[in-house]
This record gives C-alpha cells, structure tokens and sequence, in this order.
C-alpha cells in the first residue's frame, strides 16, 4: 500500500480532484452501457414475446370461429 | 480450409454460443477491471515528475487501446459483411460501433482530466488529440447512418462502408506522435522495444488493458444477441424459443 491514510488516498497527492473525476466519469459511462444493453434486450424479448401472444389468439379466434 | 468456421455464420449458434459465454466474460471483466485499477491506483509507486496524477493511465491507456482495437474488429466484421454478405458480421458492426464510441468517449475526457494538472489546458488542437475526436465522429457516423435508412439492410451496408473507409484513421492516430510535434508523449508500451515504464506500474495497467478488451467481448455478445433477435424475429427458432420463455 503506498499511501498513509485514506485522506491521503482520497487526496491523490494534490490531484484528487482530477483522479477521481476521470475514475468517476469512466464508471458512470461503462455502466451507463452496460446498463442500457441489457435493458434494450429485455425490452426487446417483452416485446417479441407480447406479438407472438397476441398472434397466437388470432390464430385460435380464428380456429374457433370456421 | 476454413469449412470449420462455417457453422459460426448461423445466427442461432452464434446466439446461443453469445449466451453461453456472456456471463463469464463479463464476471471476468470486472474482477480484471477491479483487480488492475485497485492495484493501479493504491499499490503502485508514484511517478518521479507526475506525482498521483499520473494514476490516470490506468483507464486512459486502455480506453485509448481498445478504442482503436475495437474499431479494427467493426472495420473487419465490416469487410467480411460487405465481401462475403455474412450477416452476422453485419449485425457485430453495429454491435460494436456503441461499446467503440463509448470507449473513445473515455480516452478522451480522461485525456482531458490528465492534460489540466500537467500541460495546463483541458484541450490543445493537436493531432493525437484532433485524431482521437475524428475517431469519436467515425464511431457516431456508423450509429447515425445505420439508422439513416429506413429499410434496416442499406442503413447497415452504407455504416459498414463507412466503417471501412475509416481504418485510414488508426495509423494516423497511432503515428500521429511521431509525425507531428505534439504536446502527447509517445507510445511507452506500443512499439517494437521494451517498455519505457517500470514494471512495478506495468503489470496493473496490462491487467486494466485486458480488462477492456474482455470488457469490449462481453458487450459484444450481449449486444450481438439482441441484434440477431431484432434481425431473426420472424424465424420459426426465434419464435419457438420466445414460446418456450
């Protein structure tokens, strides 16, 4: 471990506030990423799965009613 | 010779192959992204004229490499979809094109974070820098045209042509040091030469490195996995499997 404290590790030796916004900036945008790829997916696997459905019904509808 | 490769160009074995791996990409990706950056920013020596500041290149160079890795496999799976109509290759250049974009995105601003504290300036209008942004536009060109189109396959060919062109950008990304008088160091680790930084500080960012290269392989599938979805939807196995969940 190279720095003393915490307040030292926070402190980055005077550039902190640099560090930390590059760290902070880079988190933020990977999970930002990673976060919207899933969601597209699950969206998407809802959406294909409520069209089938509905054109599963029609197909029965129209068996019931010949 | 490569009859091998063919079953891989079948979108149902590339989307179950993608399912099976993504879980431990990803999980090898950040125990690699945490493993690196925690060794990089509290168990490495300072640097004798940057001080802490320089804890920056844990992220910055990876970004940087991948950023430009990334845009070599689009380029590729652009090639190989213009030449030989592979579809799946067509649908991994979009796939790309975000995580790419995402990544230069990075390299940029943590640039920026860098360049403040040691050359005095958030931005200079220099050719590393100028060439990174262009990469940046690349990126979002191939985003844009895909969806430029309203019929899905000329949106894809015309951002896979685009994506082609662009390769002219990473041999000037990469020389761009050396060309051009620049306020950007040189490569420390990209050259034919040992590496002019201690291995101490070494192994932490080659760790870091490859976790955005996993990183970038694990978004690949799981964004390629919704591609094939979208492109496949009215495919008899897509419908059976979205039966089945």
């Amino acid at each position: 471990m190279h720095f003393q404290s915490w307040s030292d590790f926070w402190a980055m030796g005077g550039y902190g506030l640099f560090v930390w916004l590059s760290f902070g900036i880079t988190y933020a945008l990977l999970v930002a990423l990673i976060g919207y790829s899933h969601y597209q997916q699950r969206q998407f696997k809802r959406q294909l799965a409520q069209k089938l459905a509905r054109e599963q019904r029609i197909k029965q509808y129209q068996e019931q009613t010949e | 010779m490569f009859k091998w490769l063919h079953p891989y160009a079948k979108p149902e074995t590339v989307y179950h192959l993608c399912g099976r791996w993504y879980p431990w990409l990803m999980a090898l990706a950040l125990l690699l992204l945490l493993l690196g950056n925690i060794w990089g920013l509290a168990f490495t020596p300072p640097d004798y004229q940057q001080g802490d500041s320089y804890r920056i290149i844990h992220i910055h160079v990876p970004s940087a490499i991948m950023s430009m890795g990334s845009y070599s496999a689009m380029a590729i799976a652009a090639f190989i979809a213009l030449v030989w109509q592979v579809k799946v290759a067509q649908w991994s250049v979009l796939a790309i094109a975000p995580i790419g974009a995402v990544y230069t995105a990075i390299a940029l601003i943590t640039g920026m974070a860098w360049g403040k504290p040691m050359w005095g300036t958030w931005w200079v209008w220099d050719a590393r820098l100028t060439s990174e942004l262009i990469l940046l536009f690349l990126y979002l060109g191939v985003i844009a045209l895909s969806g430029a189109f309203s019929d899905r396959q000329t949106g894809a060919k015309a951002a896979s042509l685009l994506a082609v062109v662009g390769v002219i950008n990473l041999p000037i990304i990469h020389f761009s040091v050396e060309w051009w008088n620049t306020l950007h160091q040189g490569a420390s680790i990209t050259k034919f030469a040992k590496p002019s930084i201690d291995p101490s500080m070494l192994w932490p960012l080659l760790i870091s490195i490859l976790a955005f290269k996993v990183l970038m392989l694990a978004l690949l599938c799981l964004r390629l996995r919704t591609a094939i979805l979208l492109n496949e939807q009215h495919r008899p196995w897509v419908k059976a499997m979205a039966g089945e969940e």
